[in-house]
């Protein structure tokens, strides 16, 4: 447990860098979906090209970092009902409230906006509630 | 320079994920989970990743981005009712599974069928929320 908090803060360091190295570098915010969405929705059609790097960067070095002992372990559920109603929730949700926890979160809370700190608060009460009604109310998840 | 940079944030974003466990769904629901076997782990990787934020936002003051341009504003700090529900949403389909949208596509190589069937749906969230946001304003108009 006690490498586990600390494997935690360095991976969180490393992604807060992420984050710097393209708003310092490319002068844009970090958010995972609004880089995704921007994909498929076609906004800012110019910038196709940096979110592919960017994607493909996310993509490969988790697959680097496996054969190195990196936990390749999802642990996710098999359950194609809960899988597909939670990718919608988080496919429209995300883009309603123009982030998720790099965008609002990471990128939103370290510069104090007022917008990415109510998000994190709904979406981890939110969170924190669907914990309590199907894990521990249901017993679905 | 721009795809570069691109590249190099994408490949720490996503080394970030694996190495923090945040690609564990296990590690999300468990710091979600209140009121069962609580895992502290993601406020460490939150804490973690805005400290440089924080000081990379300080840094913009003074400057612009490496390849030209200029840094994004600040945004309206109204906080409508799409941020509130939106989040909400958000929040249930994270709470669900574990999975929000950086972690998937950082376990695409991984994360077999029942990722990409997450993420399928997910892209299908994507492409209808102008329509959810759409009607979201229209009941609005209405009051």
């Amino acid at each position: 447990m006690e490498q586990e908090w600390f494997m935690g803060l360095m991976g969180g360091l490393l992604i807060g860098l992420a984050g710097a190295v393209y708003l310092l570098g490319n002068g844009r915010i970090m958010g995972a979906s609004g880089i995704i969405g921007g994909l498929i929705d076609g906004s800012e059609r110019a910038a196709w090209k940096e979110r592919m790097s960017f994607l493909a960067g996310v993509i490969l070095l988790p697959l680097l970092l496996l054969p190195l002992g990196a936990n390749g372990e999802t642990n996710l559920t098999q359950n194609p009902v809960l899988l597909i109603i939670a990718g919608l929730l988080v496919g429209i949700g995300t883009r309603v409230a123009n982030g998720c926890t790099s965008g609002h979160g990471v990128c939103g809370i370290s510069r104090l906006s007022l917008r990415g700190i109510v998000a994190t608060v709904f979406y981890i009460l939110a969170g924190a509630i669907t914990m309590v009604l199907f894990r521990h109310t249901l017993g679905w998840i | 320079m721009r795809n570069i940079l691109g590249f190099i944030s994408g490949g720490m974003f996503g080394a970030g994920l694996v190495i923090s466990g945040m690609t564990d769904t296990e590690k999300v629901q468990g710091w979600l989970d209140v009121f069962g076997a609580w895992d502290p782990t993601l406020a460490f990787v939150m804490g973690g990743a805005i400290i440089p934020m924080a000081i990379a936002w300080h840094l913009s003051k003074r400057r612009t981005p490496l390849v030209g341009g200029s840094f994004p504003t600040l945004a309206d700090p109204k906080l409508g009712r799409n941020l509130v529900l939106g989040s909400v949403m958000f929040g249930m389909g994270w709470g669900l599974v574990g999975l929000c949208p950086g972690p998937t596509v950082a376990s695409i190589g991984f994360g077999g069928w029942a990722n990409g069937l997450f993420i399928s749906a997910m892209i299908a969230g994507i492409a209808l929320a102008p329509n959810v946001r759409q009607r979201l304003d229209v009941s609005v108009d209405a009051q």
